[in-house]
């Protein structure tokens, strides 16, 4: 996972509540249902699937009208999002491909629990502001001017150059800033982890199946 | 002096806590974790990384997903697949419990875990998919994570989770006939609509919970998500003891004894406090219909489908207009009624012998319309078998219902079972979002005896009338 410290860029406001993993990271192409044969891994190929529900037309053609296919917002940095932002599907690919697409920061009033927790996986920032802020911060960005995103410092400086403080558990800001991987970090803990099965063993001997391999 | 009065997830949270990260975050402990073919390829980055898998006991892959349910189909057991083929490959490599397509073993994971006693009470499952909060019914702490996280508890058999808020949901009540499991968590979500579990680990309780089967509480666990909790339980009681006694995976002999004194503490304590407390008043509830794009867009059956017109809110008049406009229906009329072209029965929420049951009773001696296509897809092998041993597959086939394999299949259609652009279904499956069952499709999500009812009609249909 790549840290992340700062973002600079356009923010694309779609702030209508509730937008689902199912909308962000579709199974299909509106052109192509049909069996899956794969799941998009390669940079190019996550970022083109973000929001294709809502991005191309039967035909596969890019609907102009959709905000991510509008000339400023194509580089979009930032999202702004409505409540309830990434509800839904457990899919870790409704992160990966609004990372691979270059949004590596929603601001919205709430988000998806499931959806928030991968985001930090995938190197994101979901942040939480009162929604008559995210209004005001979509009514600043329509023009693709761009936003600042520092965290370290834990700001947002939109275009008008006013600064939104906001107040990450440091679990959290240390995830971003490091962009160090989890497993290796857990795995230092192993000895915890072979004390912990041991108590439970001990506490409680149903909740393991029968010994088979390891006995 | 007195231990502090705690809840049942306070109980299964405080014991699985190997260490505390501090602001609100701990390791905990992973007793049981299910692949599913979609997310085998965590199985392969933990190759690819040269890591081992931490606990292959403790772990067991499922081709759910991705497998056909085809009963004709020349790849029955998905060798062709490139999901379920990785799956399998990987089991292999990793020593880990593959649940076998074709054997009684394999299902839908949230519908074969408990199946197997896989899934006790008090332990934690998880699962990469949102509706692992179905387990949750059998009193035991399962919540839905992506494949990065899926990778780490492969690799660690830990998961880093923030411990959320708390919030009892009491139903109260005596479910009129007709009514399911299903008409009592779409009713709930109706009235406090989509955003009010976030953050929270809901346990539900009251009169209407306690005198619900075991599937019944599966159903209404399930849709836990579909309001944003990533969390929802239900006390073990006597109805689960009996549920979980006896399956292939559950404790014997003096372990069973063990367990069974166990389980008997983790009911939520008298004085124990919630952060949030809902009640809800089930008496005189009716079938209930989803009519808009998520599930609090919900009628009762008898009911008229909304006029945004009369929502003084202008956001959510939009929204409204926009799923009416989606979903091609005309403010004011009546829902009962809407010709339709589908009727899906399955899915991790209604795949369930009961469930079976219920909608083969109302099936029983009547037709499908032949402009209806209707299928059942069984939630397990197990279940399969077992409504074969009591007729319901003559009974669903004599009333030109197609009988298939089990799967996730139309729920979201990632095998290629979808419903066509412009198409409408009643389906009891759990999510009704644009394009969920295949890019413009028109879900009405409804209880098993209610989209039975609807396939016999070809209109969306009020089981009451029928039964």
């Amino acid at each position: 996972m790549s840290a992340l410290t700062i973002l600079n860029g356009p923010a694309a406001p779609l702030l209508t509540d509730n937008i689902n993993t199912d909308l962000i990271a579709p199974m299909f192409r509106p052109a192509q249902a049909g069996t899956l044969r794969g799941l998009a891994t390669k940079r190019e190929d996550l970022a083109s699937m973000l929001f294709a529900g809502l991005r191309y037309d039967a035909q596969d053609c890019e609907i102009p009208e959709f905000v991510l296919n509008r000339p400023p917002f194509r580089n979009a940095r930032f999202m702004l999002g409505g409540a309830n932002f990434g509800c839904g599907s457990s899919r870790d690919t409704a992160a990966l491909m609004l990372s691979a697409f270059g949004i590596r920061c929603v601001a919205a009033p709430s988000f998806g629990e499931i959806f928030h927790d991968n985001c930090f996986k995938a190197g994101m920032l979901p942040l939480v502001l009162e929604p008559e802020l995210v209004a005001s911060l979509a009514h600043e960005a329509k023009d693709g001017a761009d936003f600042a995103l520092d965290v370290a410092a834990q700001t947002l400086r939109a275009p008008s150059g006013r600064v939104v403080r906001f107040d990450l558990p440091a679990f959290r800001r240390e995830q971003l800033l490091s962009g160090a991987d989890e497993i290796t970090l857990t795995l230092r803990r192993n000895a915890e982890i072979q004390a912990y099965q041991e108590r439970a063993r001990a506490l409680h001997p149903w909740s393991f199946p029968p010994r088979q391999q390891d006995c | 002096m007195p231990a502090q009065a705690r809840t049942l997830f306070e109980k299964i949270w405080d014991r699985h806590i190997v260490a505390d990260y501090g602001s609100g975050f701990a390791l905990m402990y992973v007793d049981r974790l299910i692949v599913p073919d979609l997310s085998s390829r965590s199985l392969s980055q933990l190759r690819t990384r040269g890591l081992p898998l931490a606990r292959p006991e403790l772990v067991f892959g499922v081709a759910d997903h991705a497998i056909t349910t085809d009963p004709h189909s020349d790849d029955p057991r998905g060798l062709a697949n490139p999901f379920i083929a990785n799956l399998r490959e990987q089991a292999r490599h990793f020593g880990l419990t593959m649940l076998e397509i074709g054997e009684p073993g394999h299902g839908i994971m949230h519908v074969i875990s408990p199946e197997l006693g896989i899934a006790l009470p008090g332990l934690t499952l998880c699962c990469s998919d949102s509706h692992s909060c179905t387990i949750g019914a059998l009193g035991a702490l399962a919540w839905g994570i992506g494949g990065g996280e899926l990778t780490h508890i492969l690799a660690t058999q830990t998961s880093v989770q923030r411990k959320p808020k708390t919030m009892r949901i009491s139903l109260e009540g005596q479910l009129p006939p007709c009514t399911q499991g299903k008409d009592i968590i779409l009713r709930l979500i109706g009235e406090i609509g989509v955003a009010a579990g976030n953050g929270y680990a809901v346990e539900y309780a009251g009169t209407a919970i306690r005198s619900l089967p075991m599937e019944g509480r599966f159903t209404v666990c399930n849709m836990s998500v579909e309001f944003g909790a990533r969390f929802g339980m239900i006390a073990p009681d006597d109805v689960t003891l009996n549920y979980v006694a006896g399956r292939p995976y559950a404790p014997t002999d003096a372990l069973w004894e063990a367990a069974i004194a166990d389980w008997r503490q983790l009911p939520t304590d008298p004085m124990a406090k919630f952060d949030k407390e809902i009640s809800i008043d089930l008496t005189g509830l009716t079938p209930q219909v989803t009519w808009g794009n998520n599930p609090a867009a919900v009628l009762p059956i008898d009911g008229r489908i909304p006029d945004p017109a009369s929502e003084p809110d202008l956001r959510r008049r939009k929204e409204m207009e926009a799923a009416l406009a989606y979903m091609d229906l005309v403010p004011g009329r009546a829902i009962e009624g809407t010709p339709i072209d589908w009727v899906f029965i399955g899915s991790c929420t209604n795949s369930r012998l009961s469930d079976l049951r219920a909608a083969a009773a109302v099936a029983k001696d009547r037709k499908v319309p032949a402009d209806v296509r209707a299928w059942v897809v069984p939630g397990s092998t197990g279940v399969k078998r077992q409504a074969e041993a009591e007729g319901l597959d003559r009974i669903f086939r004599a009333a030109g219902f197609e009988w298939r394999e089990p799967g996730c299949s139309m729920c979201l259609g990632a095998n290629g079972d979808v419903v066509s652009r412009g198409e409408r279904c009643v389906s009891t499956s759990n999510r009704n979002f644009v394009g969920r069952q295949g890019p413009g499709s028109r879900t009405h999500l409804a209880s098993p005896v209610l989209a039975a009812a609807s396939a016999c009609a070809g209109v969306i249909a009020d089981p009451r009338k029928l039964v």
